[in-house]
């Protein structure tokens, strides 16, 4: 029998359903499971996304696409095919998404983190016959340690830099993590200004009652005058630009998973590596991808084949791994939207 | 641990010298005198004993985070570091070890040797469940004798003392000699007292200034002595309490490298420092830089090289005789004193840079054109009663430099430049032909202008046919009239040749990218600068 989802030249398709989900060309009918730009792409006719990634779709791909929003858990008919979405936990109004038809339940997981976030509901499995899962970080190397541990190195940087007059910047990526960072950051140490890049989806988090913490839009003057008192929160591309030299003196950090790695640290060229995902790590992908009891699971971008070996060799899951255009092993793949748009 | 590990990330994290120092600096002031002893020792480049290899080491990370060993590699594939991947794999939640480094070594890493497999594994594993995950990194270096850090040695020289409030100059000198890495042996290194009179403190160097002006301008060429330029390692040698000290001008102390230079002066008075060269030199004639290179890289100098590449020190000024500072005599005496000095020494080991004997502007304007085919890098103009000065003080000492050598090439690939050049496309790599091909022959990032370079950023990004991480890839149509100072054999380099200083001399619009140079016609530079020298 053939699988519920199978992988086109356009991306994942429900052949039953005759709908697409992430796809990356021009389709009918596409689900998307988040707004990051390798997922949510431009041109469709017709966009079914999670109600709280509605406005964040709008502001990436314009106001005038066509889009309807679904609460979690809402059954769905498309073409006599169930469909539902469910936390991904990855960021505002990131889902997996269920697909059902005559007793076979394929899941696709988009991009997914299970620990928690206070920016959207935490991942839940779903139990499927055939998960389709991403693997970014699927190498037993990326393990991440608790938020919490992770917030009070920053929190320590930034008073460390206050204390010797020097303006913390902060660079993550403008969508997911930097509402997260601001989300979890402790911001009675000083004053947070972000870079144009960020405050775009500002209202849209507040709107949809994530607690963001009070943000001035970035002028360097204003920066300036703070003597170091400041974080200054900014997307990698602005990383080494006469933007960034107008901030006078500065302490720079890079936020992401990727960070575990000494190599990319360097390459950064950055003060200070935080490591800090939005995605699962080794041990989480695992728990993920048991959980569902799928039967066959299919990977895509990361580290896929690895992953695909061990779950064929530890678990005797049929595992393989898929060709998407999702992300990719670059430093920029941690969903970043800045890789498209540049 | 702690100290020891924020250190190591703290110069690993910056390239800046300044903050390296600062890391260093506290480091030293804050822990006890034995864990600086050994971050010193360590950080000089000294290593322990291997106790453990790479192999067991991996697969008992294997067995400690159960994973499969193919899985291990997948992982090492991806971090590129033996070391780091089997810290990032083993399991542990340890929020870090207290002890400190001198304590660490003492118990986990000297014993290692003497240990039975068994014993190793368990110590080893042991220290896995004490550590976090860099100081597991760092351990992992540690025991398998492959510790390096991102501090010149220069650097941490320097760092020393400013923290024992010391030349450094002196604290080179004794970190040269004999000392272990105990308490003892560290607060000898620093002890102030006596410093003062330490015997192998150089001279600041006098450094000329490149000519711009005409030749005509400095007046009376009576007034002026002429020399070659040499093309080597400037050098100061001093003699004194019976000990000789080479430094070179990036005051660091080259004894080791060049050994038989030292047993030479060892004839010369006590009291005496000379300026001058070292040379990769034969027969007469100096040897290209590069040869050079090759005894200046490695500490210990092994027999085959000492004797593949002979070298001369050449002298050219004295600034202390009989221990009396002689700076302030003129140019001539100087000279005087020092030909004195080195008459009676084998050639082939001490010589003077003799003056050229140059009647008028013109005949140096023709040594000039001369200099490649000798093998020097143009003449030095020294005022004949000038004294020795510190530092680059204009005036006196004039360099004057051949024509730089020059290629037509291809640009082939652009990357955005640093600081104020970070949105430009201002770093290019160029290449010549080799058939239908271009091989990549050099790098450079100077000599344009501004507005050229707005439009070579204007062409890079309308014609760009690839990326490679931040390096674009451009059709091949842009021609460059590369200058570059000299030309030597690489086995590192695709076309078998590296050139010394390249920079944009000229943007050759008006040469269509098929007549650029061919690697045929620069091979053939190569050779024809191997044979003149």
């Amino acid at each position: 029998m053939a699988d519920l989802i199978e992988q086109r030249d356009k991306g994942l398709y429900c052949a039953v359903g005759d709908f697409w989900i992430d796809p990356w060309e021009p389709v009918e009918h596409a689900v998307i499971t988040h707004a990051h730009s390798d997922h949510a792409k431009a041109g469709h006719r017709r966009y079914l996304t999670m109600a709280d990634g509605v406005e964040l779709l709008r502001l990436r791909l314009g106001s005038d696409i066509t889009v309807r929003g679904a609460a979690y858990g809402e059954g769905i008919d498309i073409n006599g095919v169930q469909v539902s979405l469910h936390p991904a936990g990855h960021m505002l109004g990131s889902a997996q998404v269920r697909v059902e038809h005559k007793g076979q339940v394929a899941g696709v997981s988009g991009d997914y983190k299970v620990r928690p976030d206070p920016t959207c509901p935490t991942f839940e499995p779903v139990p499927c016959n055939l998960f389709i899962s991403e693997a970014t970080f699927a190498l037993p190397i990326y393990r991440w340690a608790d938020s919490s541990e992770v917030f009070a190195e920053i929190n320590a940087w930034w008073r460390g830099n206050q204390a010797v007059g020097k303006t913390s910047v902060l660079f993550t990526y403008a969508l997911g993590k930097a509402q997260r960072v601001l989300a979890e950051i402790d911001n009675s140490i000083g004053p947070i200004f972000a870079h144009g890049a960020l405050m775009r989806y500002e209202a849209a988090y507040t709107a949809a009652g994530v607690r963001q913490p009070p943000l001035t839009y970035c002028e360097a003057s204003a920066v300036r005058a703070q003597n170091g008192a400041a974080l200054v929160m900014a997307p990698p591309s602005a990383l080494g630009t006469p933007w960034m030299r107008k901030l006078g003196k500065v302490s720079t950090a890079f936020a992401s998973g990727w960070m575990t790695v000494r190599g990319r640290r360097r390459q950064r060229g950055v003060d200070r590596g935080f490591i800090l995902s939005d995605h699962a790590d080794w041990n989480g992908l695992i728990e993920a991808i048991t959980a569902t009891g799928a039967e066959k699971v299919l990977l895509t971008h990361g580290y896929s084949a690895a992953l695909a070996r061990w779950l064929r060799e530890m678990k005797g899951i049929d595992a393989a791994t898929l060709v998407t255009r999702y992300g990719d092993e670059d430093d920029d793949a941690d969903g970043s939207p800045e890789r498209a748009a540049s | 641990m702690r100290a020891f590990t924020e250190l190591y990330m703290r110069l690993d994290a910056t390239t800046k010298r300044t903050e390296k120092l600062t890391a260093l600096e506290s480091y030293f002031r804050s822990v006890a005198a034995e864990d600086a002893a050994w971050a010193l020792y360590l950080f000089s480049g000294r290593r322990l004993i291997r106790a453990i290899s790479r192999r067991r080491l991996r697969s008992w990370a294997a067995e400690a985070a159960s994973l499969p060993g193919w899985l291990i590699d997948e992982c090492y594939d991806n971090v590129g570091d033996l070391s780091e991947t089997l810290s990032l794999i083993v399991p542990s939640d340890s929020e870090g070890c207290d002890a400190s480094l001198s304590q660490v070594i003492a118990e986990r890493i000297k014993p290692l040797p003497q240990l039975d497999e068994g014993e190793q594994r368990k110590l080893v594993m042991q220290t896995w469940r004490d550590f976090n995950a860099p100081q597991r990194f760092l351990f992992h270096k540690l025991i398998s004798g492959s510790f390096r850090v991102g501090a010149a040695e220069k650097t941490v020289c320097q760092a020393l003392a400013n923290v024992a409030g010391i030349d450094a100059a002196v604290m080179a000198h004794r970190l040269m000699g004999k000392w272990e890495p105990t308490a003892a042996d560290f607060e000898r290194l620093c002890d102030q007292a006596s410093a003062a009179n330490d015997p192998s403190q150089p001279y600041p160097f006098y450094l000329a200034s490149p000519l711009e002006a005409e030749l005509e301008s400095l007046g009376d060429i009576a007034d002026w002595q002429v020399e070659w330029k040499w093309d080597g390692i400037r050098a100061q040698m001093i003699k004194r309490d019976g000990e000789v000290f080479l430094w070179s001008r990036g005051e660091e102390m080259i004894n080791e490298q060049f050994p038989e230079l030292v047993a030479a002066a060892k004839r010369l008075p006590d009291g005496t420092v000379l300026d001058g060269e070292v040379l990769a030199w034969e027969d007469g004639r100096p040897l290209p830089f590069h040869m050079l290179q090759r005894r200046l890289n490695r500490k210990r100098v092994e027999m085959m090289l000492f004797q593949d590449v002979p070298v001369v020190f050449m002298a050219y000024d004295v600034m202390e005789v009989e221990g009396a500072d002689l700076r302030a005599y003129p140019q001539d005496k100087r000279r005087a004193r020092l030909m004195q000095l080195t008459s009676e020494f084998d050639a082939n080991l001490m010589t003077v840079s003799e003056p050229i004997d140059c009647e008028s502007w013109g005949d140096v304007a023709s040594c000039k054109q001369q200099a490649a085919r000798n093998g020097t890098e143009g003449v030095m103009i020294k005022r004949r009663d000038s004294a020795y000065e510190v530092g680059r003080k204009k005036g006196n000492w004039w360099k004057f430099k051949r024509d730089p050598y020059t290629i037509d090439a291809v640009m082939t690939a652009a990357q955005r430049g640093h600081g104020k050049r970070a949105t430009l496309y201002t770093d290019y790599t160029f290449g010549v032909w080799h058939g239908d091909e271009l091989v990549t022959i050099a790098k450079a990032y100077s000599g344009l202008t501004g507005d050229e370079i707005r439009e070579v950023d204007r062409f890079v990004r309308r014609h760009s046919t690839d990326r490679k991480g931040p390096v674009r890839l451009v059709k091949p149509e842009l021609v460059f009239e590369l200058a570059f100072e000299g030309i030597q054999p690489s086995e590192r380099h695709k076309a078998g040749v590296a050139l010394r200083f390249p920079r944009m001399a000229r943007w050759r619009k008006d040469k269509p990218a098929k007549e650029a140079d061919t690697l045929e016609s620069v091979q053939a530079l190569l050779a024809q600068v191997e044979a003149r020298q």
